[in-house]
């Protein structure tokens, strides 16, 4: 277990949602595929934030162990210190998920109003707006 | 091998093996199911990775929510004759995705990742409990609670982008609703 292994992993899922989004006919399906690359990316950028090191963290980490010191010595919270960049991909997944929520509910209610309309949710047949 | 790396590789199995039922299943509503089995698996690496505060959003969010979402759109709008067909550009989708994974896997494989043992501090997943300096300690520390730090960060440095998230959600409920309501003036 260790980077490489996760981030082919999340290659070998990405993969395999941009398979689907781009060659199923059923407009859910094709979002479940969206949602399958969304997880896969989220996979990617967390192992990154447990394994690599920041860079900020890389350039002084003479610094950074002083700077860690006295916070342990004043009782002062990690996450006022420089270590709080360690967990920027989280953040980064955090705000991935809820456009991916966003997402779905936009794209599911564009499934219905389509489905109302036009009694299907083939995307071959979606061509309302071919020229 | 440690007790990490067979949950790792179970996982993987397990997920790259719902991820391609979910792609090549016939019924749509099973494949929805296997995609809650996907969530959960990356929940599971999620837990691997010390991010347990996002393993719990991503059960609440996926599991909880998107996954219900989905579900209810394909019992509205499903045509069981129909099944889950695949379109006219299966192969050409096919050639592509296995360029993409197969870039991906050369940049990964080739690329000299910057990993913490580089540094000389030894605090990944799976090594030892040993603690030589406080910024290992310190590490530790950060990914034994995440969520203490997870809102700071979400609360300082990164609030412009939360406050924007929140503006899109909002955006999105308002749209999603508009989207699907009912009009009078319609037949």
């Amino acid at each position: 277990m260790n980077l490489e292994n996760f981030l082919l992993l999340s290659a070998v899922i990405f993969s395999i949602g941009l398979y689907g989004a781009l060659s199923k006919k059923n407009v859910v399906a094709v979002l479940m595929s969206i949602e399958l690359m969304f997880n896969a990316v989220n996979i990617a950028l967390v192992a990154f934030s447990r394994y690599v090191v920041p860079r900020n963290i890389a350039a002084d980490p003479i610094g950074v162990e002083a700077e860690v010191a006295k916070a342990f010595a004043d009782g002062v919270a990690l996450s006022e210190t420089v270590l709080s960049s360690l967990l920027t991909g989280q953040i980064f997944a955090i705000f991935v998920i809820t456009i991916a929520a966003a997402e779905v509910a936009l794209g599911l209610g564009i499934v219905i109003a389509m489905y109302r309309n036009r009694e299907t949710v083939d995307v071959t047949q979606a061509n309302l707006m071919r020229g | 091998m440690a007790p990490l790396d067979i949950a790792f590789w179970i996982m993987a199995v397990i997920g790259v093996g719902s991820a391609l039922a979910v792609v090549m299943e016939k019924d749509i509503f099973r494949a929805a199911l296997l995609l809650i089995v996907s969530f959960l698996v990356v929940a599971g690496l999620f837990i691997l990775l010390n991010a347990e505060f996002l393993a719990v959003v991503q059960v609440l969010v996926y599991v909880g929510a998107i996954s219900v979402l989905i579900i209810f759109a394909i019992m509205l709008t499903r045509n069981v004759q129909e099944g889950n067909p695949f379109n006219s550009f299966q192969l050409p989708a096919l050639v592509l995705s296995a360029m993409v994974l197969s870039a991906i896997a050369f940049v990964v494989l080739n690329t000299d990742w910057h990993v913490w043992d580089q540094l000389g501090l030894h605090v990944l997943p799976g090594g030892s409990d040993e603690i030589f300096s406080n910024t290992e300690q310190g590490i530790k520390n950060v990914f034994g609670d995440t969520t203490q730090v997870i809102a700071r960060l979400l609360m300082k440095d990164f609030v412009l982008p939360m406050e924007a998230a929140s503006v899109v959600l909002l955006a999105a409920v308002i749209g999603a609703l508009a989207l699907v309501r009912e009009r009078e003036d319609e037949v």
